[in-house]
């Protein structure tokens, strides 16, 4: 896929909980270019000194219609600081899009053309995908849920977090799916991880035809061994740390079965037969 | 319009901006946001006669302007690169170079023997100045006697041009480049990162996987510009000049300091299309001041 740079406006910036923010950004140059949900942008931050190389960020959201990218920043350190402070009209410059997305199914017209004739929708039985994301790593599950809705998927989102605080856009994600959550603290959800959730138990009788996985590494590695014993097939999306985003200079490696692959490249979304967890 | 061209030993390259090693994949990477075909040169990965791994993650730290890196010469060696990239690099309308990085003399030297073989490659660039790596890299690039060793070793594998990079890690870096311009080595370019390291407080370990790593970006421009400055007093060969160049005025400064082309590493991180701006830039800069050619500037800090 062509990459571009661009200087994106910020055209709205909103803070679901303190610390986080939704950033919509648009092109005023014109239509932002094909993205792919699972794919990331670097960001270069003007705001922040000590903040030199770029930030890579997941693509939270495409709104064709509103010609937007959403972005969504939890601020751990000076860069996403800067970042979740911007004011609207401020101007981004980002890197985009990069890596690969997720696997989609295959996209037949028919189908898309299917879902859009609700009263098909209910006689076709849907593929149903688990997507499952912890923290700010849900980010990405949001445009694949409305990108797996479009090629006639049913994506069922389990969203983990440490506290109810820490679950984000949950409004959304009900759009496109239903959605079940887990708390450490038990403020929302069921108490505990996501692999601890029931409906690991209850999808025994209907499963999942695949596994989409974004979050906390251990979190990942859990959710791989779940699906590896259904003998479900999953994705995962990893967050290495990176300095050109491009696959230039081989910094984000992660060790597969093919040797050390670049994550920004290569990744960030691994069919987790590739990798050795 | 002025004139850019700058040739080193019998490479004649269309401007003085190449990107340096290790920074810029193979050039195709960038293929997006830049015109290669503007570039004077493209330095592509430091390739081995041998496949290697590199080293494990994390490879990566930030730093004050800069970053450090322990990547380790991760590729899958010379013969993939002839069968398998070599093919896609030509014809992109720029002088494409190879880095090439080994643990012994005579190793270097076959690994330069191959590249020699193909047509589309009019010079090498050797590395004696990995601080990555346990075994060769750096340890050649400290002293005179090491340094000397393996370039007499590739010279007499190597008939094309011949590039020597060289380490900021020395007390004396003029040395080190006489040393490799009696070996007979057609240019120097310098410098390579700077060694050093990063602990993360909290988890009270070093960031790095091996420990140290090298320093490179605007942080390391001061001292790579006093040693470009120094090696042009010391030898008659060409100089490349690199080591945090962000843009066509660092980029100036390293010609007057005496280098003949420039390297734009690092910037290509935060500016995937820096190196074809640095041409614009420098292009302009000679019209502003009234300057018929680039040659003109090489070394101009140094007189009067
Ligand atoms: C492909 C990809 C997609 C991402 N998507 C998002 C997203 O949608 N939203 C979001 O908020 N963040 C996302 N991140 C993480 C984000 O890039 C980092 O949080 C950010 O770079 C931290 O920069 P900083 O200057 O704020 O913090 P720094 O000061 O650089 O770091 C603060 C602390 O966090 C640690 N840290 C920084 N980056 C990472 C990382 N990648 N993995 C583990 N630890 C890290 C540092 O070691 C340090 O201890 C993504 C990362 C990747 C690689
Ligand atoms: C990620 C990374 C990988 C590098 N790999 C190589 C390499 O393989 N061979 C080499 O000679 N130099 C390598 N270098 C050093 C650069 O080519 C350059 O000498 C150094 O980064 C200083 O220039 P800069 O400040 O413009 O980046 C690498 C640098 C970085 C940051
Ligand atoms: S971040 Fe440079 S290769 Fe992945």
């Amino acid at each position: 896929m062509r990459k571009y740079i661009l200087d994106l406006r910020l055209r709205s910036i909103s803070h679901p909980r303190p610390g986080y923010a939704v950033l919509r950004l648009t092109d005023p140059q014109g239509a932002l270019p094909p993205m792919q949900a699972g794919q990331f942008v670097e960001v270069r931050v003007d705001d922040s000194p000590t903040t030199f190389l770029r930030r890579p960020i997941s693509i939270n959201f495409v709104d064709r219609q509103a010609n937007e990218l959403w972005l969504l920043v939890h601020a751990i350190g000076a860069g996403t600081e800067a970042l979740t402070t911007l004011h609207e009209g401020a101007t981004l410059n980002v890197v985009l899009p990069l890596g690969n997305g997720f696997t989609m199914p295959a996209q037949s017209g028919q189908v898309e053309k299917a879902m859009k004739d609700a009263t098909n929708v209910a006689s076709a039985k849907a593929e149903r995908w688990l997507l499952v994301g912890g923290g700010v790593g849900t980010a990405p599950l949001l445009y694949l849920g409305q990108q797996l809705v479009e090629a006639g998927v049913e994506p069922v989102f389990l969203l983990g977090g440490r506290s109810a605080a820490d679950l984000l856009q949950l409004d959304l994600f009900e759009r496109y799916g239903q959605v079940f959550l887990t708390t450490e603290d038990g403020s929302a959800g069921e108490r505990g991880f996501v692999t601890q959730h029931s409906i690991w138990d209850a999808s025994a009788a209907q499963p999942f035809a695949r596994i989409c996985t974004c979050g906390p590494k251990p979190m990942m590695v859990a959710v791989a061994r779940m699906a590896r014993e259904r003998g479900i097939a999953c994705e995962a999306s990893l967050e290495n740390m990176m300095a050109c985003g491009l696959g230039a200079c081989l910094c984000c490696v992660e060790d597969t079965v093919d040797g050390n692959l670049c994550v920004c490249k290569e990744g960030p979304v691994f069919n987790i037969e590739k990798l050795k967890w | 319009m002025a004139d850019l061209r700058t040739t080193i030993g019998a490479l004649q390259l269309k401007n003085p901006v190449m990107t340096a090693s290790g920074t810029f994949g193979y050039g195709l990477e960038f293929a997006d946001f830049v015109d290669l075909s503007r570039l004077g040169g493209i330095i592509v990965k430091g390739t081995t006669l041998e496949p290697r791994q590199g080293n494990a993650y994390p490879r990566m730290a930030e730093t004050a302007q800069g970053m450090l890196n322990c990547v380790g010469l991760q590729n899958k060696g010379v013969d993939y690169f002839c069968q398998s990239i070599y093919p896609q690099l030509r014809g992109l309308g720029t002088a494409v170079l190879v880095n090439v990085s080994g643990n012994s003399p005579e190793n270097y030297a076959e690994c330069a023997r191959r590249i020699a073989a193909l047509d589309d490659i009019p010079a090498i660039e050797l590395n004696i100045s990995c601080p990555n790596v346990k075994q060769g890299g750096m340890a050649f690039g400290v002293t005179p006697e090491g340094a000397a060793s393996v370039v007499k070793a590739v010279r007499a594998a190597y008939p094309k041009t011949l590039i020597v990079k060289l380490s900021p890690n020395v007390t004396s870096i003029a040395d080190i480049a006489r040393a490799v311009e009696a070996e007979g080595a057609d240019a120097v370019s310098l410098i390579n990162t700077l060694m050093g390291m990063a602990i993360d407080a909290e988890r009270r370990r070093p960031v790095l996987s091996i420990g140290t790593g090298g320093l490179s970006g605007p942080a390391v421009k001061p001292v790579a510009l006093r040693m470009v400055w120094q090696v042009f007093d010391a030898v008659k060969i060409p100089i490349v000049g690199l080591g945090g160049i962000m843009n066509a005025t660092d980029a100036i400064e390293f010609i007057l300091a005496g280098a003949t082309a420039i390297e734009i590493g690092t910037a290509n991180f935060i500016d995937p299309a820096v190196t074809e701006k640095v041409v614009e830039g420098i292009e302009a800069y000679l019209e502003r001041h009234h300057f018929g050619s680039i040659r003109e500037l090489i070394g101009a800090a140094h007189c009067g």
